[in-house]
């Protein structure tokens, strides 16, 4: 039955398609990935054996993460994800931003599309103003850019409502104010395809507010924005559309109301 | 505009096409990647700046560190071989001799460490952003080139202290330390690609280094202590035109009035050239052709 869904409402977009630009085109993408087993660790000579023979080491293990998964994005969409624990949901992200290789179909871009992953390059030894720089660099901006939009990032961040906390040591900040100031970094950069994986939980009203708008604003000027959340409130406000992964198979594409009315009806239900 | 026919249904590979879209994550060719890896040079700079300063932060002396690490080094390698092995008794001048060997061996050693863990150390960011993965082997490097730079600031000083005196000579340090950073610049890049698809090799760095730090004359004169025994001359000439000997090598004979050409290898320039040259450009070549390959499986 889901299939058939999926179907017509491809068929329906493709009569519109022609205006639109598509961004991400994916097909037919299988994403198989190994996993080391705990078996891995030898002593220093079977190390020193595998080294030299080469030989894959015992205890790996495939997982088909992704099977099959076909869809095309255009310019100016917010698609959300949604799926249970496991279902592949950033698996799949990984693979449109170029970062986990396809065992088989492909992932086609328009630029860049980013994750929404800067907090690798954060160091949480280093003040709240040196990981701005740190971060917007790692992603690629120039030290100008970064100084143009300094201020913006850090109001947004609201790091700064409680006294000078931007020059204080990451270490030093609650895991709200550090998601914040994260999300605030990765989202100062204008993104050709933006994917964000769970960030908007974190924060407090004021500051999921201001991000739904920043998501706003970026959907508007560049392009396109993936949203992986369990929140099916925050899929239903933020995105128009919505994919629905199950155990790596798509099960449902389309306008977001639907697809989680759907979604939340197969959960309730089993 | 671009206009698409709308009677033919496309191909999701045609549509593309049609778009301009590309492949993502695709292995840029080797010009373009040096150019995106210029592109990305403050980056570089920045984050090597940052890990620098972060190394020590929670330490209450804080920098200090820098320079306090590899002097008690030093120090302890005075006392083992200096004192109680008594290898100066042939070396002039052995505290400086000494301080030169440990201080560019550190860097030399620390620098293939590094590598070995640049790439593999950093899977959260290389599978977070794109960027080219050489800057982080080459971050690494950088990072560690600032730390010699504090730690020669101090053999300065105690170059002085020692009663050495500075000449024309200290210059030739400059193209020494340039070439040894492009040396090592070349191990971290080969061994930050070996590490990524080998994790277990950095479980081996530590046997393979001081295997090298011992053979490479860090503590003990090379020339003086194996003129003695009876050797095949290629083993000592093996020994001496290692790049870490060289590199060595060449410090003590800028910086030390007693050590003498006469220790150095022949051609010894054209060799330390070669080494940096083959480290630095086979590295290069060698890190890249695997580029869209890190941080996956």
């Amino acid at each position: 039955m889901a299939d058939t869904l999926t179907r017509s409402t491809t068929s329906t977009d493709r009569t519109a398609a022609d205006t639109r630009v598509p961004t991400v085109i994916a097909d037919e993408v299988h994403v198989v990935y190994k996993v080391h087993g705990a078996t891995r660790k030898g002593g220093a000579t079977a190390a020193l054996s595998r080294i030299f023979s080469r030989r894959p080491a015992p205890g790996i293990r495939e997982v088909h993460a992704v099977k099959g998964v076909s869809f095309t994005a255009y310019k100016g969409e917010a698609i959300g994800l949604i799926g249970s624990n496991g279902s592949g949901k950033s698996t799949l992200l990984k693979a449109i931003a170029g970062l986990q290789p396809v065992a088989s179909g492909a992932v086609y871009s328009h630029g860049q599309p980013s994750l929404l992953g800067v907090n690798a390059a954060l160091m949480n030894d280093l003040t709240g103003e040196r990981n701005v720089v740190l971060g917007g660099l790692a992603m690629g901006m120039t030290r100008r850019q970064i100084r143009e939009r300094y201020q913006d990032i850090v109001d947004f961040s609201g790091i700064n409502e409680k006294g000078d906390f931007i020059s204080l040591p990451m270490r030093t900040y609650s895991s709200g104010m550090g998601a914040r100031l994260r999300f605030s970094i990765a989202a100062a950069k204008d993104h050709d395809v933006l994917m964000i994986d769970e960030a908007l939980a974190t924060g407090d009203a004021a500051f999921q507010r201001r991000s739904q708008a920043r998501i706003e604003e970026l959907r508007a000027s560049a392009g396109t924005v993936f949203l992986v959340s369990h929140g099916i409130g925050t899929v239903r406000e933020t995105c128009d559309r919505a994919i629905w992964l199950e155990s790596g198979v798509l099960r449902m594409d389309g306008p977001s109301g639907e697809v989680c009315d759907a979604y939340e009806a197969f959960t309730s239900g089993g | 505009m671009t206009v698409t026919t709308v009677t033919a249904p496309q191909s999701p590979a045609e549509l593309a096409a049609a778009h301009g879209l590309t492949v993502s994550g695709a292995r840029p060719s080797l010009p373009r990647y040096l150019a995106e890896l210029w592109g990305r040079r403050h980056f570089v700079t920045a984050y090597a700046g940052a890990r620098m300063q972060a190394t020590y932060s929670t330490a209450r002396l804080g920098q200090v560190w820098h320079l306090m690490t590899p002097l008690l080094n030093a120090s302890v390698y005075y006392f083992i071989f200096g004192v109680v092995m008594n290898a100066s008794h042939h070396v002039p001048d052995y505290v400086p001799f000494l301080i030169t060997g440990v201080f560019v061996w550190d860097f030399i050693g620390s620098s293939v460490n590094a590598g070995t863990r640049a790439v593999h150390g950093n899977l959260g960011l290389v599978r977070a952003l794109h960027f080219p993965r050489a800057s982080l082997p080459i971050s690494s490097v950088v990072q560690l080139f600032q730390q010699l730079l504090v730690t020669m600031g101090a053999l300065v000083v105690l170059l002085l202290a020692f009663g050495q005196t500075p000449g024309p000579a200290w210059l030739l340090a400059l193209p020494a330390l340039f070439l040894m950073a492009v040396f090592c610049a070349g191990c971290a890049l080969v061994m930050a690609r070996v590490g990524s698809k080998n994790p277990d090799v950095s479980q081996l760095m530590p046997f393979v280094l001081r295997t090298w730090m011992y053979s490479s004359g860090v503590m003990w004169s090379i020339d003086s202590v194996l003129r003695t025994d009876h050797l095949p001359h290629w083993v000592t000439l093996l020994l001496k035109t290692n790049p870490a000997a060289v590199y060595i090598d060449l410090m003590r004979f800028a910086l030390i009035d007693s050590f003498k050409a006469a220790s150095l290898p022949h051609h010894v320039w054209p060799i330390a050239i070669g080494w940096a040259l083959l480290a630095g450009v086979g590295g290069f070549v060698y890190f890249w052709k695997a580029e869209e390959e890190y941080g996956r499986g």
